[in-house]
């Protein structure tokens, strides 16, 4: 049941071959055996699930259908679920049951669909490989030594895994398609404002996207049409049409101009590289044609994402003051005290770390030359892929730089971590949608290719990973241990 | 600023190397109204130094001329709401979230002696 695509899922609940109390006890059994080992799943609300599950029968039974009525998920612990533990992987949020569900929450609800509980992540989406979680590190399935990425690392590692057929994550820098690509997996981050961000717990917010991991494009097409659309409680979501994406996903390739973007084959490994090639040969067999671009400015992203970032998080997390919510020390002297002390036992390292950095570019005396001088930069990224995207329908590249790293290998030096998410962060400077797909293996662990889409392109980025897909097996392996 | 500027570079040439001291972090933690113990403190002079280091990266691009970008889709409004009341009164359960209550007020240490 764990390997079947969620239409022959929705197939077999429609035809009453399955029940969703019966999928959902199987998937339930599985992160009981398996998560010992990943520490994927934090919070498992297994009572709940399968009462969800009974509900989504009794609608079957009166003849209801839908794609994802009676499905299984799992939900990032970004996502506020209402009476469920909501920790975003920090000891600050470790005591906080979340008031009420995110409007992604409570959309894929009504879809019917049974949350089986709450993924690990790297504090507050904070890391590049889920070792910053308050709750531990997430093993990668592939190879338990190495980490899975991050932010969403935990999400990645249970869909890898077949603890759950959808997972939902969040996208601020990479944070889906950096750990889809570690776990050999499917991570679509949306159009800025394509899905709602209401009740998801904020971390810079002109970059974050809500997104899902799935095994494959045509998965992911069904989840997404249900996340997106417009949201009056997210003052940023966009309100425009969403596309009938699984309609859309056998729409022709041919004559589909493919850009390829320079300065991601540069300084590129040589096998990482021959994936991407090796890929591009398959569109061509599409008819699809390739187009060599160049967005100079886009080796700038890095350093003005950690600028930009930062920023938005210190202003955003500024909010975590041991008053109304979270962390408190114990017998502070005073209010200031209270802050300090909250704020300094209930964040990590990591979490501090960029709170400072964003604190030290927006202080007086340095915002101009950090933080509008790194919005400018924003601009002349942006303005390349603009003007690329005038020339191409789509941007085709590497995920990551390199395979899954062991865990503990880049902890103790930041910029090094940063520098993984060096093909992810541009999409999200610019508000773009992108995702990334399985292309093959370095070392025998997964790679991710990458697409980028104009704004709003989601049904021609599923379409040519859906078709790429048809094409190719790589989605369809499942990790050692795990078949 | 001058001054600062002044004492922070000899900090550096005679201290420590970085571009950041540790007075700056103090000053930085304090603002952002974070603790830092003792043991943490020299682990963010230097990885705080090597991010700033980093992005200052950024200080060699030409962007005279150039508005800075502070929303990734250009042209979008915030969009208003009418002025009506949509929500009900919840502060009972958001309150049980909270680490110190008193007759429907969130409880702090003294701050009026």
């Amino acid at each position: 049941m764990h390997n079947l695509s969620l239409g022959e899922l929705a197939d077999r609940l429609a035809g009453r071959q399955i029940s969703s109390v019966e999928l959902t006890r199987h998937f339930l059994a599985r992160i009981e055996r398996l998560n010992p080992s990943l520490n994927a799943v934090i919070t498992v609300t297994a009572a709940q699930a399968v009462d969800s599950a009974a509900a989504a029968d009794r609608r079957l039974a009166a003849g209801e259908r839908g794609r994802l009525l009676g499905i299984p998920l799992i939900h990032k612990d970004i996502f506020c679920t209402d009476g469920v533990r909501t920790s975003c992987g920090s000891r600050m949020l470790d005591n906080f049951t979340a008031p009420y569900d995110a409007t992604i929450v409570a959309r894929l609800k009504a879809a019917g669909a049974v949350m089986l509980g709450k993924a690990n992540m790297d504090e507050f989406a904070m890391g590049s490989s889920n070792e910053t979680s308050y709750y531990g590190p997430v093993k990668n399935p592939w190879d338990t030594t190495k980490v899975p990425g991050g932010s969403s690392g935990g999400s990645a590692a249970a869909l890898a895994a077949r603890l759950a057929p959808v997972c939902t994550g969040t996208d601020t820098g990479g944070s889906i398609r950096q750990p889809a690509a570690l776990t050999g997996i499917t991570g679509v981050k949306p159009t800025y404002g394509r899905v709602s961000r209401y009740g998801m717990i904020a971390f810079a917010s002109s970059l974050d996207q809500a997104g899902v991991f799935t095994r494959t494009a045509a998965d992911a097409a069904a989840v997404l049409q249900i996340m997106a659309g417009f949201d009056p409680n997210d003052s940023t979501s966009v309100d425009t049409p969403v596309p009938d994406y699984p309609a859309l996903l056998d729409a022709p390739l041919k004559g589909l101009k493919i850009g390829l973007l320079r300065e991601f084959f540069d300084g590129l490994e040589d096998r990482n590289a021959a994936l991407i090639h090796d890929a591009l040969k398959t569109y061509l067999s599409f008819g699809a044609d390739t187009v060599e671009v160049s967005l100079p400015h886009l080796p700038l992203s890095v350093p003005t994402y950690y600028v930009v970032a930062p920023a938005e998080c210190s202003s955003n997390l500024s909010r975590f003051d041991g008053v109304r919510f979270g962390h408190r020390c114990a017998q502070p002297r005073d209010l200031e005290e209270l802050y300090k002390r909250s704020r300094g036992e209930g964040f990590g390292a990591e979490v501090k770390r960029r709170i400072m950095t964003g604190t030290y570019v927006l202080s007086a005396g340095y915002f101009d030359a950090y933080y509008l001088k790194a919005q400018k930069v924003r601009r002349l990224i942006t303005d390349d892929f603009r003007a690329a995207f005038e020339k191409v329908d789509l941007l085709v590249g590497p995920t990551t730089p390199t395979p899954a790293f062991a865990i503990g290998a880049k902890v103790n030096d930041p910029v090094t971590m940063y520098l993984n998410d060096i093909y992810t962060i541009g999409a999200n400077l610019a508000g773009l949608p992108g995702l990334s797909i399985p292309c093959g293996y370095v070392d025998g662990l997964p790679m991710g290719l990458q697409l980028i889409g104009p704004h709003f392109s989601e049904a021609r980025l599923l379409g040519a990973a859906h078709q790429f897909q048809r094409a190719t097996a790589w989605h369809a392996h499942a990790p050692g241990g795990y078949e | 600023m001058i001054h600062r500027a002044y004492f922070c570079a000899l900090a550096r040439i005679f201290d420590t190397h970085m571009s950041l001291t540790r007075q700056d972090v103090e000053k930085i933690a304090h603002l952002a109204r974070l603790s830092i113990t003792e043991q943490e403190m020299p682990v963010y002079v230097t990885s705080l130094s090597s991010i700033v280091d980093f992005v200052a990266e950024l200080s060699r691009v030409e962007t005279s001329g150039v508005e800075p970008m502070a929303h990734p889709l250009d042209g979008q409004r915030q969009r208003l709401r009418p002025d009506v009341v949509s929500e009900s009164d919840h502060h009972e359960k958001y309150q049980l979230n909270a680490p110190s209550v008193q007759a429907g007020l969130y409880v702090v240490p003294r701050v009026i002696e």
